[in-house]
C-alpha cells in the first residue's frame, strides 16, 4: 500500500500525542494508530499512563511511528499530531506541538469540577482558537460527538475523529478500516465504519 | 510470531512461555495487568492475595513445590513483601521464582519513588531491568533460568513507563515443559531458617552473589554497542531508550543486569571510551558501583545540589527521565552544545485543573460529606477515597499507605489527642493490613471510629476482584467474607453496616458515637458506581424551580452537578443544574438539598410518566 502523502509529509516518521478525559475512548484510539502503524510498517511505541488519571482526569498517550523508536515519551515542541478529544485539553498540551503541527479537535467540553466549583472559568472557543495560533495554523476542529450522535452511536466520537484524521493524513481508508475492525466487536463495526467515515468527510466538507 | 504488548502483557507473555504455572500478587498500578493477563492463559494457576507479603509466601511455597512461579507487586508492595522477600534470599528454591516489583519514578499513582533495585541488593538477589515489551518478554524467561541456576529468587524490576508502554514482541506460541520435581524439600539445612541454619546459609549467598557477578561478564542481555569513543554511557533499564534518542553517536553498555555488575566488563568499556557516564532513572545505584570499582565517571564542575543527590553526577535524582530532561542535564553538565531553538512559544492562559475526583455516583462521597461537616481529624488510607481530601470535601488529613489509616488514628487517640479519631479504609485495603490494625484498637481499647468503604471491589486499580467479591481472579465462585462479622471477631462490639448512600444514617450515627466511648466500626456498603452492574440502575435526576443556589450540593464535590448560568432573582447566586450524561441517580444531593429542590429517583420516574401522559 503506497502511502505517498504521509511518506512525503513525515519522512522520519510521525508523532502522535493523543489527550483527552478518562472515559473518552482514547485508549482505543491510540490502539488503533498503534496498530496502524506497524500495519504501515513502522516501528511503534505506544504509552500511555494508568491509575488516578482516569478518575476524571487529564489522560494523555503517546504514539510513535518510525524505523526504529527508542523513547516512548514524545518532547516539548516534537508532536507532530496532537488529537484532542476535549477542548480544554488541546490547549493544556498545546506547548508539545511541532511549531506548524497538525492539531485535530474534537469539538466537545467537559467541564472539570474545579469550573463547576466556580475556581476557573471554561475557555470560550475564540479564546481556544486565539492561544493556539502562536504555536500553529495547522488546525481542524470536528463535531465528534455531534456526528456519533446523529449516527446513533454517541460512543464512536472517537472513530469520527480517526475518520478525520485518515483524510488528513491521506492515509488509505481500507488499511484504516482494517485495524479498527480488529479492535472492536464484529457487531458494532458497521456503525464504527459509519462514523469513520462522516469522519473523513467531515474534513472535505 | 510479532505482537505489540505492553511490558505488563510481556511479562505475563514472558514467565507463560517460560512454563510458570503459579502466580500470586497483589494489585497495584503499574503492576496489575501482569497478573490479569497471566491468569487468561492456559494450565496456568494465578490467584489475587489479600497483600503483597501473602502473595510472595505463596510463590515461595509452590517454588518450593517446584513449579516455576512468579509474585507481583508494585514497589510500595515489596515493603510489605520484605520479610518473605529476604528468607527466601537466604534458603533458595527448587523451581525457578521471579519477583517483579514495578517501579512508579514521577509517583504517577504512589506514596513514594522508592528504587527497588535498592532491594535486590540489600537482599542479595540478581535483578533484571528490561528497557522495553521484547526485553520484558526476554528477562522474564531468562529471570526463571537464572533462578533455577543459582539457586535464587530474581527480582524483575519494572518502570511504570516499561509497564504501560506496548511495543513489537517476538514471541513463541509454546509453552515451555518444565519436568516434575522431586517431592517436597525435606532439607531442614536449607530451608529452616533457625539462626544455626540460617548461619550457615549467609556465606553461601554471599558466594552466590560473586558467582552471579562472574556470570554477569558473559550474560547476553548485558552489551557494549562501541560507536563513537569520546563519550561512553553506562545505562539500565527505560533510561537506555533516552540514551539512544539524545546521545546517537555515543557508545553505550547496556545492563540487563543491574545487579549484581559485571567488573571486567566495565573495566573494558572505560578504557575505550574517552569519557563514562551513567544515566540511570532515580538512586545514583549503578553509578555508587563504578565508583566503589574505582572506575572514573566523569563529573561536571557545576552540580546544582538542589537538583542532584551527592553520588548522582549529572542527572536528577528525583522523577521520571524523559529526552527533554536528559538533554537539559546533559548541556549543563557540557556533554552537548546547547541547542538555539526557536523562542520556545508557551501559552499565557491560566488553565482550569482537571484534578482525578470521586467519580458521579461514588458511594464514599456520603461519608465524607458528613465527616467534612463533623469536623474531626481524619486518617486516611489508599484507594479512590484517598480522593477525598480534594476540595470541596477536604476531609483526609493523613495518608501514608496502605492500611495505616487504623493504626495512625490509634497513635493519635493513645496519644491523648484531645479530637476524636477517625479512620477510613476501603473494603480490599482493609483486608490488605487494616485488619491488624483493628485487633489492635480493639484489644488497646481505643476510641477510634473507622469507616470501613465497601464498594464491594477493589476500585482504583480497576476493578480487581477481592475476598469480599465471591469470585477469584479466575472467575470461580468463592466464599464472600463478612467484613461486619470479621469485625465483631476483632473484639469490636460497636458495628453497624449501612447503605452508604444514606446520608442521614450516617450521620446520626457517627454523631451518637462521638458522645460515647470506646471503639466503633461503621461499614459503609455499596458496590462502586463503575461497575457494570451498577451502571445499569443509572438514573439521572433533574433539579426543580425550587432551587435558590443555596451552594449546599455544590459542597459534596460532584462532577455531574454544575452551576447555571441563570441565577436565582432574589439573591443572584447561580443555580444548579445536574449534568444528565454524567449523573447516576446516587441521590445524595437530592438528601443533602435544603429545598428539596432536587428530585428523587421515584420522583423523576413519576414527573417522567406523567409527561407521557
Amino acid at each position: 500500500m503506497d502511502q505517498k502523502k504521509l511518506k512525503k509529509d513525515y519522512p522520519d516518521g510521525v508523532n502522535f500525542l493523543l489527550t483527552g478525559v478518562g472515559g473518552q475512548g482514547t485508549i482505543l484510539a491510540s490502539n488503533v494508530l498503534a496498530d496502524l502503524g506497524l500495519a504501515l510498517g513502522y516501528d511503534v511505541k505506544k504509552a500511555e499512563i494508568h491509575g488516578m488519571s482516569q478518575r476524571g482526569g487529564t489522560v494523555i498517550s503517546y504514539i510513535r511511528w518510525g524505523e526504529q523508536v527508542f523513547s516512548p515519551i514524545i518532547s516539548k515542541g516534537d508532536a507532530d499530531i496532537i488529537i484532542a478529544f476535549e477542548k480544554l485539553e488541546a490547549l493544556r498540551s498545546i506547548e508539545q506541538i511541532k511549531p506548524g503541527g497538525l492539531l485535530l479537535i474534537n469539538d466537545y467540553a467537559i467541564v472539570p469540577v474545579t469550573v463547576s466549583s466556580g475556581i476557573f472559568e471554561y475557555p470560550e472557543d475564540e479564546k481556544i482558537h486565539k492561544t493556539i495560533i502562536p504555536f500553529t495554523s495547522n488546525e481542524f476542529w470536528v463535531k465528534g460527538l455531534d456526528i456519533a450522535e446523529e449516527i446513533g452511536y454517541p460512543k464512536a466520537s472517537n472513530v469520527v475523529l480517526l475518520g478525520a484524521l485518515s483524510t488528513l493524513l491521506g492515509i488509505d481508508e481500507q488499511v484504516f478500516l482494517k485495524v479498527i475492525a480488529a479492535r472492536i466487536p464484529q457487531k458494532y463495526y458497521s456503525l464504527n465504519e459509519l462514523a469513520f467515515q462522516r469522519g473523513a468527510n467531515s474534513i472535505i466538507g | 510470531m510479532k505482537r505489540l504488548l505492553s511490558g505488563n502483557e510481556a511479562v505475563a507473555r514472558g514467565a507463560w512461555e517460560a512454563g510458570c504455572s503459579v502466580a500470586s500478587g497483589y494489585p497495584g498500578t503499574p503492576s496489575t495487568e501482569i497478573m490479569e493477563t497471566f491468569a487468561r492463559f492456559p494450565n496456568v494457576y494465578a490467584e489475587w492475595a489479600p497483600n503483597e507479603k501473602v502473595g510472595l509466601d505463596v510463590a515461595i511455597g509452590a517454588a518450593y513445590a517446584g513449579k516455576r512461579t512468579i509474585s507481583t507487586m508494585k514497589h510500595v508492595g515489596l515493603n510489605v513483601a520484605a520479610d518473605s522477600l529476604f528468607y527466601v534470599a537466604m534458603t533458595g528454591i527448587e523451581a525457578g521464582l521471579v519477583i517483579v516489583s514495578a517501579d512508579d519514578p514521577s509517583m504517577h499513582s504512589s506514596q513514594n519513588e522508592q528504587d527497588n533495585r535498592q532491594f535486590a541488593k540489600f537482599s542479595r538477589i540478581p535483578c533484571l531491568d528490561p528497557a522495553d515489551s521484547q526485553e520484558s518478554r526476554d528477562f522474564t524467561i531468562a529471570a526463571f533460568d537464572l533462578s533455577e541456576q543459582f539457586d535464587t529468587p530474581v527480582m524483575l524490576r519494572m518502570t511504570t513507563r516499561v509497564c504501560h508502554t506496548s511495543s513489537p514482541v517476538e514471541m513463541t506460541e509454546q509453552q515451555q515443559q518444565i519436568p516434575a520435581k522431586g517431592p517436597y524439600p525435606r532439607n531442614t539445612a536449607k530451608y529452616v531458617m533457625i539462626p544455626v541454619n540460617a548461619r550457615k546459609r549467609h556465606p553461601i549467598i554471599e558466594e552466590r552473589i560473586e558467582d552471579l557477578a562472574q556470570f554477569a561478564e558473559s550474560f547476553a542481555y548485558n552489551r557494549i554497542e562501541y560507536r563513537k569513543n569520546d563519550l561512553g554511557i553506562i545505562t539500565g533499564g527505560v533510561a537506555y531508550q533516552y540514551a539512544r534518542e539524545v546521545f546517537p553517536q555515543a557508545s553505550i553498555l547496556k545492563l540487563g543486569m543491574v545487579f549484581p555488575l559485571p567488573v571486567e566488563m566495565i573495566r573494558s568499556f572505560c578504557k575505550n571510551v574517552e569519557k563514562v557516564i551513567v544515566l540511570e532513572e532515580l538512586d545514583p545505584f549503578i553509578e555508587d558501583q563504578v565508583r566503589l570499582m574505582g572506575f572514573d565517571i566523569y563529573r561536571p564542575n557545576h552540580v546544582e545540589k538542589s537538583e542532584t543527590y551527592h553520588t548522582k553526577s549529572i542527572f536528577p535524582i528525583t522523577g521520571e527521565l524523559n529526552p527533554e530532561i536528559v538533554r537539559f542535564s546533559a548541556q549543563k553538565a557540557g556533554l552537548l552544545e546547547f541547542t538555539v531553538k526557536k523562542e520556545g512559544t508557551s501559552i499565557n492562559l491560566p488553565l482550569p485543573a482537571r484534578p482525578p475526583t470521586l467519580c458521579p455516583g461514588c458511594p464514599h462521597r456520603s461519608s465524607f460529606y458528613v465527616l467534612s461537616k463533623l469536623k474531626v481529624p481524619v486518617n486516611g488510607d489508599i484507594g479512590c477515597y484517598t480522593l477525598g481530601v480534594a476540595p470541596p470535601l477536604s476531609t483526609i488529613d493523613t495518608c501514608g499507605c496502605m492500611g495505616a489509616s487504623i493504626g495512625v488514628a490509634h497513635g493519635a487517640a493513645v496519644a491523648g489527642d484531645q479530637e476524636r479519631h477517625v479512620a477510613v479504609i476501603g473494603d480490599s485495603t482493609f483486608f490488605h493490613t487494616g485488619i491488624p490494625a483493628l485487633i489492635n484498637v480493639a484489644y488497646n481499647r481505643s476510641n477510634v471510629i473507622t469507616v470501613i468503604m465497601d464498594n464491594r471491589v477493589t476500585g482504583m486499580t480497576g476493578h480487581q476482584d477481592n475476598p469480599g467479591t465471591g469470585f477469584t481472579l479466575q472467575h470461580q465462585a468463592t466464599v464472600q467474607l463478612d467484613i461486619e462479622m470479621l469485625v465483631r471477631a476483632c473484639g469490636i462490639e460497636k458495628v453497624l453496616t449501612v447503605d452508604a448512600f444514606e446520608v442521614e444514617i450516617i450521620e446520626k450515627t457517627l454523631k451518637q458515637w462521638m458522645k460515647e466511648a470506646g471503639p466503633a466500626v461503621l461499614i459503609t456498603k455499596e458496590e462502586c458506581a463503575l461497575l457494570p452492574s451498577a451502571r445499569k440502575k443509572y438514573l439521572p435526576l433533574l433539579v426543580t424551580d425550587q432551587c435558590n443556589g443555596c451552594t449546599v450540593c455544590f459542597r459534596i464535590g460532584c462532577p455531574a452537578i454544575l452551576k447555571s448560568e441563570e441565577l436565582d432573582p432574589k439573591y443572584h447566586r447561580p443555580l444548579a443544574i445536574i449534568d444528565q450524561e454524567l449523573c447516576t441517580g446516587c441521590e445524595i444531593c437530592a438528601q443533602v438539598c435544603p429545598r428539596d429542590a432536587i428530585l428523587f429517583r421515584d420522583q423523576v420516574i413519576a414527573q417522567r410518566k406523567s409527561e407521557e401522559v
